[in-house]
């Protein structure tokens, strides 16, 4: 047995500590939940309320606009048209919202700390296992946390989904960024660039298909959270899955698991064809 | 007061050069500084005057510091310590935003591997320099297009870098180094990674424009006959140390030491050479009457003299001319073969 005399309280300090969040700034994180909060239902209800084929067709416009490739317009038509006919249109409509909220704020949050930690070798020696932590603490750790500072339902959802998924767009931001030839940031030095000129001339634009393969990352993940985002009230695909297991309805489970990789399909595509494009400058295209 | 002065320069690469700097500073080598305090020296008390409309070639193998030397003139590396001035002017003086706007107004930088930005079309590249300057799109695009032609790229403007051969590509630094136009050009093994005939093409191109434009040109080599080929001054850098500065000939009719003459016992010395650093002076001999008839410029090369002796051995020699017209030495077989066999 170990000795119990070297044992920490770890966890009664942590519990005293968000006790002293819950008390002494639960107005000002209940403020951020709400301007969430907003965000998110009129996504919702922007994407609940239009008809399915507007978004179908948008979904089909967006497509060709990243790959120019019909034969991939047709399958994502025909993949969200699927979930149509499963009878859960309404319910992947919610955890759409869900995740462009989700994803978004990952992007948000997650290329200026990726850029920073490019920049800085020893941000990015703190960074890194903040970072492993994010990816392999078990949610539901920081779930029951995120419960007591803004309540059950759809914010502690997303800032869970975005504690798991935005660690791939800064991990591959940071990397798209280094992996620029040296020898061309020397170049543009040597015409007199600033720092700035420098970052948004030349290392972002050339970094952007390891930043696109992130976001695409970042996409996959937060998709791959509506389960457990479910677990803390978010409605949706997961609500779905979760109703099945509890009623032992293993049709209905696999109809909402169908769903959700089909979703998934069709993010990721859509992700890698913009990641395909931004190789090459748009205007090449035209050379 | 030349125009570019390097005083003194040392660079040494380590965690904490100023320690090593002692050592390197009381003589010892580069070798022996590794050795004992793990830094590398890059540069080793360093002095060159470079003047104004000149082509200066830095020649070195790799690892002689050569590179290191060249980007300490736009300060892309510091000196540990060291001088270096353009027209007075002290560059390590320079704050940040002041170094930025000496470096995009005075001078033009050619890399070996090209450095072309790659998500960018030839106009973009070419025009680089001067949006850095902040001109607006017409001016610059007008200034990047008339390079391009004058490079021989009229028609890819709208090509990518990775569209282009190597010999294309490196005509693009080129014109985007010369569109700045800048007073000096730094040219770091520019050629090194073309082709030979193409490495040849450039090198004669870059001497066309060089007699229209007179910029003060640094060049790096490792190859010795593109050194002479393209040098008016020569430097020879060994394991950051500068061994001889002279002109073509000198470095080839008198090498500073066996590592420099090493270098030159394969150069083509008919194609180095000129009548005048191989002649019998005026003052030694009086020119006799046939000679006037035989009159050669002073900086024909003996690569054009040689066959007229090759003839026979009854050849008379040639009287050798200044630009003026002047007699100022003559030239006979003796000499040829004396300057030939050494």
């Amino acid at each position: 047995m170990f000795p119990e005399q070297l044992n920490v309280p770890l966890g009664k300090w942590v519990n005293q500590f968000v006790d002293w969040l819950v008390i002494n700034y639960g107005a000002a994180f209940e403020a951020f939940a709400d301007s969430l909060l907003t965000v998110l239902v009129a996504l919702e209800q922007v994407l609940r309320g239009a008809p399915w084929w507007v978004v179908l067709i948008a979904i089909a416009a967006i497509t060709w606009h990243a790959s120019k490739n019909w034969k991939l317009v047709l399958v994502l038509v025909v993949a969200m048209f699927a979930i149509g006919m499963l009878g859960l249109w309404d319910k992947a409509m919610q955890t759409l919202a869900l995740m462009i909220v989700a994803t978004s704020l990952s992007v948000i949050i997650g290329v200026p700390v990726g850029i920073a930690m490019a920049l800085s070798n020893r941000l990015r020696a703190v960074m890194l296992p903040i970072l492993d932590t994010m990816q392999t603490m078990p949610s539901f750790v920081y779930l029951i946390p995120a419960l007591m500072l803004f309540g059950l339902g759809k914010v502690p959802a997303i800032l869970a989904t975005v504690i798991y998924a935005a660690p791939p767009v800064m991990r591959l931001t940071d990397l798209g960024i280094r992996l620029v030839d040296p020898e061309v940031i020397e170049a543009s030095r040597s015409f007199g660039a600033s720092r700035k000129q420098i970052l948004f001339g030349v290392q972002l634009p050339l970094a952007l298909p390891n930043i696109m393969a992130g976001i695409n990352q970042t996409t996959m993940m937060s998709i791959s959270m509506v389960v457990i985002a479910s677990m803390i009230g978010a409605r949706g695909l997961g609500e779905q899955v979760l109703m099945g297991i509890q009623r032992l309805d293993v049709g209905a489970g696999m109809e909402a698991g169908i769903a959700i990789v089909l979703l998934a399909v069709v993010f990721d595509r859509i992700g890698q064809a913009y990641g395909k494009r931004s190789q090459r400058n748009p205007s090449a295209e035209d050379a | 007061m030349s125009y570019i002065e390097i005083r003194n320069i040392f660079k040494i690469f380590g965690p904490n050069p100023k320690s090593a700097l002692e050592l390197a500073k009381a003589g010892s080598d580069k070798d022996e500084i590794l050795a004992a305090t793990g830094h590398t020296v890059g540069l080793h008390d360093v002095s060159l005057s470079i003047e104004q409309g000149e082509t200066f070639v830095v020649m070195g193998l790799s690892g002689s510091g050569k590179s290191t030397l060249i980007r300490h003139l736009n300060r892309l590396i510091d000196p540990t310590s060291g001088e270096i001035s353009f027209g007075g002017e002290d560059i390590l003086a320079m704050d940040i935003p002041t170094l930025n706007a000496f470096r995009r107004k005075r001078l033009g930088m050619v890399f070996q591997r090209f450095g072309l930005l790659p998500h960018r079309n030839v106009m973009d590249n070419v025009a680089y320099g001067l949006e850095i300057q902040g001109q607006p799109r017409k001016i610059r695009e007008a200034a990047a297009a008339k390079w391009i032609e004058r490079v021989g790229l009229a028609g890819y403007e709208a090509k990518f870098p990775d569209q282009l051969s190597g010999g294309m590509q490196q005509r693009v630094g080129l014109a985007r180094a010369l569109a700045t136009d800048p007073e000096v050009l730094l040219m770091d093994e520019a050629f090194s990674a073309l082709d030979p005939l193409i490495r040849s093409d450039m090198q004669d191109e870059l001497m066309k424009l060089q007699t229209e434009l007179h910029k003060t040109i640094v060049f790096i080599t490792h190859d010795l006959d593109e050194a002479l080929k393209l040098g008016d001054r020569i430097a020879i850098l060994k394991d950051g140390k500068l061994i001889q500065v002279g002109r073509p000939e000198e470095i080839v009719l008198h090498p500073a030491d066996d590592y420099v003459k090493a270098f030159t016992r394969d150069v083509n010395r008919g194609r180095v050479l000129r009548a005048r650093s191989v002649m019998q002076p005026i003052s030694d001999q009086a020119p006799t009457e046939q000679m006037t008839e035989n009159k050669i410029n002073h900086d024909t090369p003996l690569d054009e003299i040689i066959p007229y002796f090759l003839g026979s051995t009854e050849a008379q020699p040639f009287a050798v001319v200044d630009r003026d017209g002047g007699i100022v030495g003559t030239i006979g077989r003796d000499n040829l073969l004396d300057v030939l066999n050494r």
